[in-house]
This record gives structure tokens, C-alpha cells and sequence, in this order.
């Protein structure tokens, strides 16, 4: 194992895969020449050549229909949206041709292709650049949904998300970019299966259930809520669908309470799906209504103590915890 | 403001034109220092170098033609009378900020001078600026709206598609393509196959124009003709303005894809330094020209100041503001 950064993670499960198979490109806007807009992809045009690290205008409905063609006829794309909010764009491509294609073919076509993408308010970007999309996306059948937090998750899922056969979201964020974290050697080729939650931090009190940048807070919260004798039960779903109910529910079921955390609003959030899940899986377990901590429903606005104010803090977690435990 | 087929600029006009132009610049070379100070956040997309098109492009509208445009919207706002104070407290994030701070630097909006934003996804506002050119020609309005947005935004289907719609209905607007040579960090010519992209404007059948756009007056001149064939009733016209950003894409591109010596080359056709020569050669003083800059100077001091003391944002404009009625809901 090593120590190395989300964004490192990402650059290598892209060149293993592509290295391991001469069928994965990717395409995006300033992917090749300017090393990504987040560099990502840095290093891969030099190493892979234009034929397969390509460079597109800024025409995202193009190209990622483009990629879905390609998919269609064999080959396995990674599309890369320079942020999620673009790919609204491509809405109607991803919705309507990728995650259809298969069922109207009666399964004779398959669409192995990954969109990628950093997800979610980034710094004060406002109103049409803070999207957090999980929501919009785990909602389509057809689609799978993938949001890692570590940069261990991100190289495993990302390599799966690249060999699976199916149109794959993976949500990635730009505050992880940086983080650092441990990741098997090179040669490990480490797969990360879809739908298996992980347990970040044991404890009995209370379920915490989060992905992306707001597992970490989820995390930070737990440490100031065990300092207040309150110990939570972290769980990173990794990716939203498939969805590891089982993997909350046998928590839910040892802690009796729950609390959601995520950046995205919460009018038919992936949050408000989990408590429909475990209402009917665990009901008779649960000693509390079920907790959600969520982005304001608002448009993000620019102003930084607004933006603060509408997602998640660890303030607003522990006060959701504490409220579960009836202790507030 | 623009008057039928006389364009004639007077020496008078012009030093409005350097103050403006002067003015815009000062405002983003302060913006930046803020930005670097930590005091504005998110993106900040710089105009520096354009500024001859915001001006003349301005001068050449009356007061209730509408105009749209993107996130590097700063001049285009200042030069429709935006006031420098209101321009500033909304890159802070201020309450007094144009947008009360909900917008930020990418979403200026002035609805009283008609100046309809500061939009920031590409392409997404041309079919917006179609919309307010349909409005006018519906309601019978003596009205023109002007749409700018960058080269890069020519390949998106949002501009085709307006395009589209807007020549097929022959709609009062000009759009206005500000080339200034790369979206982002990709140079044109590996983002377009043609050169000429008013070559875009023909397969909509409409008029296309193209010049170099750091002569404020050369500017003015051909918007006021464009203009006035949409008030005629002659339909839209794309104009393709050659001009160039002499800072990165943001404040967060160091913009290593191009040389010292290409920026340097372009910065002497600074369009502010070029209607300031134009001025003295017309015999404005150096004295008077170093007064105005002094002016400038303070009102961007004035803005800096208005924005630091400015009450931040309100978390209920910010609620107020989602919808115009809302609904008392449990939970
Ligand atoms: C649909 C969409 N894709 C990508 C982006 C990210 N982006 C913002 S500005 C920009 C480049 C635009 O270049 P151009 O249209 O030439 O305008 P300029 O910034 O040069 O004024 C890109 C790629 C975006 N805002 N919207």
C-alpha cells in the first residue's frame, strides 16, 4: 500500500484499464492537451496519443452521444464531463439512448460506457454550477450510480465501472480531488464491486449513512458526537444503485437509529428512497424517526456564509443525532 | 446612443468611451487583487482586453434593448450604466451586490437597464436572448437584443438551435461572437473546422459580419449597423468579433497553453491604450486623460470600499427569492 491522492487514483484506474484494453478512450473537454480541467487526466494524452485521449469543443450533447454510439458498436468509452451541471446538456442522450437502449433492443444492445465527472458544490461556484445529481440519476433504471469518497474507493470502483457492460454515472468531487489516502500497489488491480456499502467507523448508538464528500462529514461529525458519548456507525454506500440496502438495515438494526447525510436536495432524494427502505426492513427496530441531514432546498446561492448555511455541516449532523437519541 | 445611419463619432464620444473602457478595466484589476486577498470567491472570468466590445457595443443600443451574456460579464454590465458600487458588492457577496448576492461575478443582472445576466453554462443563454427578441417583435416593441458569448460557444447545440429559430422568425437581435481565440485552454482550431464562423450564421440565413474589435468606434459603427437592420425589421445578424483575453480563462487557469510572446504581441492592440492614442491624436491633453484614470481610480477605490462595508447577504432574500409565491408546506 501506498499513500496517494483521489485524483491520482482516478488517473490510474483510467490508464490501467486503458492499457489493459485497447477499446477504452476518453473523451472530454480539456482532457488531452490542458491535462484535465481538475487533472484527472493528466499525462494520459502523452502516453496514450489523440486516438484514444481526445480533446472535444464544448458540446456535450455531441459527444456524449458520440460515446454512446461507440458503446454501442464495441467500444468502451469514458466520457468526462468537465463538471455533473454540464451534463444536463447531455440529459436527454444519458436518459434517453444510454439508459434505454438495451430494454427497447429487447437486450440486444449493451452500452458499456462511463460519464465521470466531479459532483456537487465546489466553492461559492452559485446556482448552475453546485448540482449535486445523484438524485436525477439513481432515479433512471438503466443507469448505475457510483460515488466513492476515498481515493482507494475511487481506483477500484472507477476500474470496475470501465469493465462493467452497463452505462455507469460515477460521481466524483472536486474537495476530494486532493485527499490523500492509501491504495494497493500498482499491479494489485484491486475491483471494487458495485452495491457493497462499506463500514468506515463502528458503533452502536446510531446509523450514519452518507457517500461522496459528505461521508467525511458524517465522519468529523461522529468523532465530536462519541466525545459526547454518542458513538455512530459511519457508512459510506459507495454507490447508489445498486443500492446495499442490507448492508443499513443489519446496521440499523444493532443501532435502532438512523440519520441520512447528503449534499443533494431532499425532495426525492436517494435519502428519502433509504427511508422507505428501512421503514419497511426495519421497522420494529427503530426507536426514533429517521433523521435526514440534506442540502437546503434552495438554489445554491453565491454569497459564501448562504452557502454554508444550505449544506450539510457537522453541526446540523450532530444535532440530527442528538435529536434521534432523543437528546435534544 | 445610436441614431439611424449616423455614426459619426465626436471627441466627446470617444472620451466617454476611454472612461468606460478605463473603467471596466480598473474594476477587474481591483476584482483580482480581492480575489487574491480571498474577499471574492468561485470563479471570476476576467475581460481584460475586450473591453473595446462592451463599450461599443453599448453605445450603439438605446437604454430599453435588451442584452444577454456569459459568466465574463463584468464589462457588458458596467458599460449599460451598471453602477460600479452594485458590481463590486456582488462579487463580494454583498447584500447591496446587483444580484443581493445570490449571483456572484458569473450572474450580474440589471433588469432595470435591461441587462438580463451573466449566464454560466455554455450556449444555455442564446435561446434566452431569442426569447426576449420574440417578446419584443410579439408585443410590437421598437426593441433590439444583443447576445454575446465566445467562440467556444458556437459548437454547442443551445446556439444552434437559437440560431435556428432566430433566423427562421427573422427576430430583432445581433448576436455577437467575442473570439477571443480559446475556450478555456483549447485554441479555435482544434475546436471548429472553419476559420470564418459567420460561414455558421449563413446555413440560418442571416447576415454575418467579422472584423478585429479593438477600436471602440469600428465597434460601435458596425453594432449600430446590425442594429438597425434588426429595428428595420431586416432580421438577426452574427457578428464574429476578433479580439483576445489577456488573462487566463478564470483566475484559477494559469493559461500555460499559450506563450508570453503570443499575449504580449496581442496587448499592442490593447483596445484601451488605442483609444487613448486615438484621443490625443484627436488633441485631448495627456493631463486630462491622466484626470479621468485619477476619476476612475476613485470610483473603483469607492466600490472596493462600498464592498467591504456592505451587509453580507440575507438568508431571506435568499429564501424570498426560489419562488415568486410560496405555499405554507409541513415539514
Ligand atoms: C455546457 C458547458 N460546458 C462546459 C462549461 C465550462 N466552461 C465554462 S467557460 C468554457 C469555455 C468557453 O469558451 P468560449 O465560449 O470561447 O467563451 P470565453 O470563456 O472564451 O469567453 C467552458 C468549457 C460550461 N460552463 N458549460
Amino acid at each position: 500500500m501506498r499513500e496517494i491522492r483521489y485524483r491520482e487514483a482516478l488517473n490510474e484506474a483510467i490508464a490501467e484499464e486503458m492499457e489493459r484494453d485497447e477499446r477504452v478512450f476518453l473523451i472530454g473537454e480539456e482532457v488531452g492537451h490542458y491535462q484535465g480541467a481538475y487533472k484527472v487526466s493528466a499525462g494520459l494524452l502523452e502516453r496514450f496519443g489523440d486516438r484514444r485521449v481526445i480533446d472535444t469543443p464544448i458540446a456535450e450533447a455531441g459527444f456524449a452521444g458520440v460515446g454512446i454510439g461507440a458503446a454501442m458498436t464495441g467500444l468502451r468509452p469514458v466520457v468526462e464531463f468537465m463538471t455533473w451541471n454540464f451534463s444536463l446538456v447531455a440529459f436527454d442522450q444519458i436518459v434517453n439512448n444510454a439508459a434505454k437502449a438495451r430494454l427497447m433492443s429487447g437486450g440486444a444492445i449493451s452500452v458499456p460506457i462511463v460519464f465521470r465527472a466531479p459532483n456537487g458544490a465546489a466553492k461559492q461556484v452559485a446556482a448552475q454550477h453546485s448540482h449535486a445529481v445523484e438524485a436525477l440519476y439513481a432515479h433512471i433504471p438503466g443507469l448505475y450510480v457510483v460515488a466513492p469518497s476515498t481515493p482507494r474507493d475511487a481506483k477500484g470502483l472507477l476500474k470496475t465501472a470501465i469493465r462493467s457492460d452497463d452505462p455507469i454515472i460515477f460521481l466524483e468531487g472536486e474537495l476530494l480531488y486532493n485527499l490523500k489516502g492509501e491504495v494497493p500497489d500498482a499491479d494489485a488491480d484491486e475491483l471494487i464491486p458495485l452495491g457493497e456499502a462499506r463500514v468506515g467507523r463502528e458503533g452502536a448508538d446510531c446509523t450514519l449513512v452518507a457517500w461522496g464528500p459528505s461521508y467525511h462529514r458524517a465522519l468529523s461529525a461522529s468523532a465530536k458526537l462519541s466525545e459526547q458519548g454518542i458513538e455512530c456507525e459511519v457508512i459510506d454506500l459507495r454507490s447508489l444503485r445498486p443500492l446495499d440496502s442490507a448492508t443499513v438495515i443489519e446496521s440499523v438494526r444493532k443501532t435502532n437509529r438512523c440519520v441520512i447525510v447528503h449534499d443533494t436536495w431532499p425532495y426525492g432524494g436517494p435519502g428519502a428512497e433509504l427511508v422507505d427502505r428501512i421503514q419497511r426492513d426495519a421497522f420494529d427496530y427503530l426507536d426514533a424517526p429517521i433523521g435526514r441531514v440534506t442540502g437546503h432546498d434552495v438554489p445554491m446561492p453565491y454569497a459564501s456564509e448562504l452557502e454554508a448555511q444550505v449544506l450539510p455541516t457537522d453541526e446540523r449532523i450532530v444535532k440530527a443525532v442528538r435529536r434521534a437519541a432523543y437528546q435534544e | 446612443m445610436a441614431n439611424g445611419g449616423d455614426v459619426a463619432v465626436s471627441t466627446e464620444a470617444l472620451q466617454a468611451h476611454y472612461r468606460m473602457m478605463q473603467t471596466i478595466r480598473r474594476f477587474e484589476e481591483e476584482a483580482a487583487r480581492a480575489y487574491a486577498q480571498g474577499k471574492i470567491g468561485g470563479f471570476l472570468h476576467l475581460y481584460i482586453g475586450q473591453e473595446a466590445i462592451a463599450v461599443g457595443a453599448a453605445a450603439a443600443l438605446r437604454p430599453d434593448d435588451y442584452v444577454f451574456q456569459t459568466y465574463r460579464d463584468h464589462g457588458t454590465a458596467l458599460a449599460l450604466g451598471m453602477p460600479a458600487d452594485a458590481a463590486m458588492a456582488e462579487l463580494f457577496g454583498k447584500d447591496t451586490g446587483c444580484s443581493r448576492g445570490m449571483g456572484g461575478s458569473m450572474h450580474l443582472f440589471d433588469v432595470e437597464r435591461n441587462f438580463y445576466g451573466g449566464w454560466g453554462i455554455v450556449g444555455g443563454h442564446v435561446a434566452l436572448a431569442a426569447g426576449a427578441a420574440f417578446k419584443a417583435r410579439y408585443q410590437r416593441e421598437d426593441r433590439v437584443t444583443v447576445c454575446f458569448f465566445g467562440e467556444g460557444a458556437t459548437n454547442i447545440g443551445g446556439f444552434h438551435e437559437a440560431m435556428s429559430l432566430a433566423g427562421l422568425w427573422k427576430l430583432p437581435i445581433v448576436f455577437v461572437c467575442e473570439n477571443n481565440q480559446y475556450a478555456m485552454g483549447t485554441p479555435m482550431e482544434r475546436t471548429t473546422a472553419i476559420r470564418d464562423l459567420t460561414l455558421k450564421a449563413q446555413g440560418y440565413g442571416m447576415q454575418g459580419d467579422r472584423f478585429e474589435g479593438s477600436d471602440v468606434t469600428r465597434v460601435y459603427e458596425h453594432l449600430c449597423a446590425a442594429v438597425d437592420r434588426a429595428r428595420g425589421g431586416e432580421g438577426p445578424t452574427f457578428i464574429e468579433i476578433e479580439t483576445y483575453r489577456f488573462r487566463g480563462h478564470s483566475m484559477s487557469d494559469p493559461a500555460k497553453y499559450r506563450s508570453q510572446e503570443e499575449v504580449d504581441e496581442h496587448k499592442k492592440r490593447d483596445p484601451v491604450a488605442i483609444t487613448r492614442a486615438q484621443l490625443i491624436d484627436a488633441g485631448v491633453s495627456e493631463d486630462a486623460l491622466d484626470d479621468v484614470d485619477a476619476e476612475v481610480d476613485e470610483l473603483i477605490d469607492a466600490a472596493i470600499a462600498h464592498a467591504d462595508e456592505a451587509p453580507p447577504a440575507k438568508q431571506q432574500v435568499m429564501l424570498d427569492s426560489v419562488y415568486v409565491t410560496t405555499y405554507p408546506e409541513a415539514g
